[in-house]
């Protein structure tokens, strides 16, 4: 194996933290013959020393209805009174080549599970100013009826009108902080 | 602690209004509970009307929803389903939805019936309303079959095991909004 490819083999160590405008934490869940999208953009996220720690405010999720807002946040989805924060901590960080997996554990709801984020990485590479940056594309599928969350509604041919498998997609652009 | 009680019927010897004030007498210390009779003056929701503010009786039971720290309904079964009265009056309570009185506010559902099967159907098909409006539904589940033999002729409550069941979902009420209410 040659020098290149055992830096390219390496998990990034050190500080590195999410630049927030130029990554996204979004969901996808399959909706009756379509699949319904929305994002969380107040989060932040850091790699340190080989553990990502994400946090999201669930209050500032987006969608493009003010009525579908208020659901999402109520009691009977994210409950973002009593639970404003999703997170996610990661236990290891495996790279082969540029596949990453990060198994950890998810919080939503107040209720904590074991998760595994899984993608592609990028970098570290040096941008225009200068700063290293590293590319996680990632994201792993849940069933939201484990973090609370059974709400549902039938279709006329009796089929449930939501899924109950959740995609949650992480793009975090890091960069590396001065030690 | 503040409990607004809101009975689906309007009838004067209803069972379910016989049942919040058979609830009232069960009250632990430091519980309040306000018997709202205010159903009966809610006009037809119209969204024509729904403007800021509504209509004064509306603004009146909005006020208090937004006032008490839980709310506790008891309703009859009207055709499977929540009496219309009842429905109607929470379509104006919904609105504005996003930031309505109701909303992340603990409630408890429970329904009575002179059938057997106590209005399980409605109080089922009353908590998807409440969920819907944002509401904190807690997990409540008293349905009071065979109504007219549960009391006396005077209208008071004579079945112990519902008079305990009622203490239950009260407690279970009170301990979402305060649990050292309920230790005590």
């Amino acid at each position: 194996m040659s020098a290149t490819e055992q830096i390219e083999q390496a998990i990034p160590t050190g500080t590195w933290t999410a630049d927030t405008v130029h990554s996204g934490i979004t969901f996808e869940v399959p909706y009756a013959v379509a699949t319904f999208r929305g994002e969380v953009p107040a989060f932040e996220a850091s790699l340190v020393d080989g553990t990502l720690t994400g946090v999201a405010q669930i209050a500032s999720l987006t969608v493009k209805d003010e009525n579908l807002h208020a659901h999402l946040t109520s009691p009977e989805f994210f409950d973002a009174e009593r639970h404003p924060e999703v997170t996610f901590v990661s236990s290891e960080i495996r790279r082969d080549g540029d596949s990453v997996e990060l198994p950890g554990e998810l919080t939503i709801k107040g209720i904590t599970r074991p998760a595994t984020l899984a993608g592609t990485i990028t970098g570290p590479a040096v941008d225009h100013l200068g700063a290293t940056r590293v590319g996680l594309h990632l994201q792993t599928t849940v069933d939201r009826t484990q973090f609370g969350m059974t709400f549902n509604m039938p279709l006329p041919n009796g089929e449930p009108a939501l899924s109950n498998d959740v995609t949650l997609k992480a793009e975090l652009t890091l960069v590396g902080q001065e030690a | 602690m503040n409990v607004l009680a809101i009975s689906g019927s309007l009838r004067a010897d209803s069972h379910n209004t016989a049942l919040l004030r058979a609830l009232r007498e069960e009250a632990p210390s430091g519980v309040e509970i306000e018997l709202w009779d205010g159903l009966r003056e809610i006009p037809p929701y119209d969204a024509d009307a729904d403007g800021a503010p509504g209509p004064a009786t509306v603004e009146a039971l909005r006020a208090l929803v937004r006032e008490a720290d839980a709310v506790f309904f008891a309703t009859p079964e009207y055709n499977s389903s929540v009496p219309g009265a009842l429905k109607n009056a929470l379509d104006w309570a919904s609105r504005p939805i996003a930031t309505n009185a109701f909303r992340n506010k603990p409630v408890a559902v429970i329904a009575s019936s002179t059938g057997a099967f106590g209005g399980v159907w409605a109080a089922a098909e009353l908590r998807k309303v409440l969920g819907a409006m944002g509401a904190r539904v807690v997990e409540v589940e008293l349905a009071v079959g065979h109504a007219a033999e549960k009391f006396d002729g005077a209208g008071e409550l004579v079945d112990g095991d519902v008079r305990e069941g009622l203490r239950d979902a009260l407690d279970t009420l009170v301990a979402e909004v305060s649990p050292e209410l309920v230790a005590a």
